[in-house]
C-alpha cells in the first residue's frame, strides 16, 4: 500500500488518501448559534466512506501550526467537494479560527479522509445514535444512504440540550427521533431529557443491525451500555467519542 | 495552558499560511521540546475507545504471554502485584492530536514479564477483553519501553481507561496502549492490529508523526 501511493508519477499519487492539500471554502452555513458547516472544494478529492474524517492544519506567520481532526458531514456522492460541520468551543484554537475569521473563497489546508472503523458500508438496519455535535459523521451516513439505499431501515436518535441546538434541523424529516435535555421548542410533544430505552425502541430498528454511537464521552458511555441493555451485541456497537479537543 | 513562545519554527516546505491565523494555546517553552508535532497539550484526559467499554473484575483478569515462547506464563491479578512494581512518570500521545504531559502510572515492566517466558521471535500481538488488539515489535516493548499498568496517578486505573490492566507504552501514539490487556503472543511474522487495519499507521512513532497508512 505505502510503496504503491509512493511511486512518483503515477495517476494514484494524485488521488491518494492523506496527502496535504489546499482546499477553497465555497459555502458557509449556519447550522446554530455554535455550529457551522463548511463546504471545501478541494483538487485532490477522493471519495470517502461515510463516517471518516478529515485532518485539518492551520499554520501561522511565524510557523505555529494546529492540527485537529473533523468528520465528513457530507455524502460521497458530493464529487469534488466535502463539508466538514465544525462546533465552535470557547477554548479551542482551531474551531473559533473556522468561526471567526474563515470567509467563503478562503484556503484551508487539510488532508484525509482518513481511518476506516466508524464506517457505514451498506449493513442494515442501522441505528445512529447522536448526541449533540456527534450528529455529524451520522449525518454523513443519513444523507448517503438517502442519495443509495433510501428504502434501506436506518433511524437516527439525536439528543441536544435545547431547541436552538439542533444541527441540520431542515433536513431531518421522518429519518430522526429527537429529545431535548434542558429546553425543548414551545410546542414540543416528544421526547424530553436524556435517552432511555423507550425512546430508543422508537425509533423500530431491530436489534440484529448495527449501531453508531457518537458524541461525547458521557453521552456515548450511557447510549452504548443502553443499547447492551437491549440486546445489542458489543461487536454491533461502533462508537466514535470526542473528550475536551478544539 | 495558553502562552507564547512554543510550537515548532519550521517554515511550511509549501509556503501556505492560514489567513489570519496567530495561534491561541501554544504550548508554554519549557514543555515545548516535550510536544510532537501536529500535538496540543491537553490537562483532562480523553477517552477513545471503539465500542462499549468493558467490564472486567479483577477476579477473572490474568494476563498471558505464549506464541513463539521458551515458556508460556500467565498471571493471575494477585501473581501479577507480587511483581516488582513500579512508577512510571511519562508523557502520553493521542493519534487524535492531544498530549497529555506529566503524568504518572504505576505497573510492571514488560521487562520483568518477559524474563519469565524467553520471547523467540521479534514480533507481538496484544490482546484485550473485548476483542481489541494492536501489533508491537519486541524491541518496542523491551529495555524500558512497556509496562502493564494497573494504577493511574496512584488510584486503580478506571474501567473507562482501561481498568483493570492496560498497556502503557508512551514512546507510540497511545492506540498502541491497549486498554483491558488480556495477553501477548509472540510470533515469528508482523500483522496488523485494529487500528493498524483500520487506517492508523503500522509503527506510530509521534515524533516522526506516523498517524496514518501514507505517513
Amino acid at each position: 500500500m505505502d510503496r504503491l501511493i509512493e511511486s512518483p508519477v503515477t495517476p494514484v499519487e494524485q488521488r491518494a488518501p492523506g496527502r496535504w492539500q489546499i482546499g477553497t471554502v465555497t459555502s458557509i452555513k449556519t447550522e446554530t448559534p455554535h455550529v457551522k458547516s463548511f463546504r471545501i472544494e478541494l483538487p485532490m478529492w477522493v471519495p470517502h466512506l461515510p463516517g471518516q474524517h478529515y485532518d485539518v492544519r492551520l499554520t501561522a506567520p511565524d510557523g505555529y501550526r494546529a492540527q485537529r481532526s473533523y468528520s465528513i458531514a457530507s455524502s460521497p456522492l458530493d464529487e469534488g467537494e466535502i463539508e466538514l460541520t465544525i462546533d465552535r468551543l470557547e477554548d479551542g484554537e482551531v474551531s473559533p479560527y473556522f468561526h471567526d475569521v474563515v470567509v467563503e473563497g478562503d484556503q484551508v489546508e487539510v488532508r484525509g479522509p482518513f481511518t476506516s472503523y466508524f464506517v457505514w458500508r451498506g449493513e442494515k438496519p442501522v441505528l445512529l445514535v447522536g448526541g449533540g455535535s456527534g450528529v455529524v459523521p451520522l449525518m454523513a451516513i443519513l444523507r448517503h444512504r438517502r442519495r443509495t439505499m433510501p428504502d434501506l431501515p436506518m433511524r437516527l436518535v439525536y439528543s441536544v440540550r435545547q431547541a436552538d441546538d439542533v444541527i441540520y434541523a431542515d433536513e431531518l424529516r421522518g429519518d430522526a427521533v429527537l429529545t431535548f435535555t434542558r429546553e425543548p421548542p414551545a410546542d414540543w410533544s416528544g421526547h424530553r431529557g436524556r435517552i432511555d430505552p423507550e425512546l430508543i425502541a422508537g425509533a423500530g430498528i431491530d436489534d440484529d443491525g448495527i449501531a453508531f454511537v457518537c458524541g461525547s464521552n458521557g453521552f456515548v458511555e450511557a447510549a452504548s451500555e443502553m443499547l447492551l441493555g437491549l440486546g445489542y451485541e458489543p461487536q454491533r456497537i461502533r462508537t466514535e467519542r470526542f473528550g475536551p479537543t478544539g | 495552558m495558553i502562552a507564547e513562545g512554543a510550537g515548532r519554527k519550521l517554515r511550511p516546505l509549501n509556503g501556505f499560511i492560514s489567513r489570519g491565523f496567530r495561534g491561541r494555546r501554544r504550548t508554554p517553552e519549557e514543555l515545548a521540546d516535550r510536544l510532537p508535532p501536529g500535538q496540543y497539550s491537553e490537562t483532562g484526559f480523553p477517552v477513545l475507545t471503539a465500542g462499549p467499554t468493558p467490564d472486567i473484575s479483577t477476579d477473572e483478569w490474568s494476563f498471558r504471554i505464549d506464541g513463539m515462547v521458551g515458556q508460556e506464563h500467565e498471571w493471575t491479578w494477585e501473581e501479577f502485584h507480587k511483581l516488582p512494581f513500579e512508577q512510571i512518570p511519562c508523557d502520553i500521545h493521542c493519534v487524535t492530536k492531544w498530549s497529555k504531559l506529566g503524568t504518572t502510572f504505576g505497573g510492571v515492566s514488560m521487562d520483568v514479564l518477559l524474563e519469565e517466558v524467553e520471547p523467540l521471535d521479534a514480533f507481538a500481538m496484544f490482546y484485550s477483553y473485548g476483542g481489541y488488539t494492536t501489533n508491537l515489535t519486541i524491541e518496542d516493548i523491551t529495555g524500558g519501553k512497556a509496562w502493564v499498568v494497573t494504577e493511574h496517578e496512584g488510584e486503580p486505573l478506571p474501567r473507562q481507561h482501561g481498568g483493570p490492566a492496560r498497556m502503557l507504552v508512551p514512546g507510540l501514539y497511545f492506540w498502541k496502549s491497549a486498554k483491558w490487556v488480556q495477553g501477548m503472543r509472540v510470533m515469528d511474522h508482523d500483522e496488523p492490529g485494529f487500528w493498524e487495519s483500520n487506517g492508523y499507521h503500522n509503527h506510530g512513532d509521534p515524533w516522526k508523526e506516523q498517524r496514518y497508512w501514507t505517513d
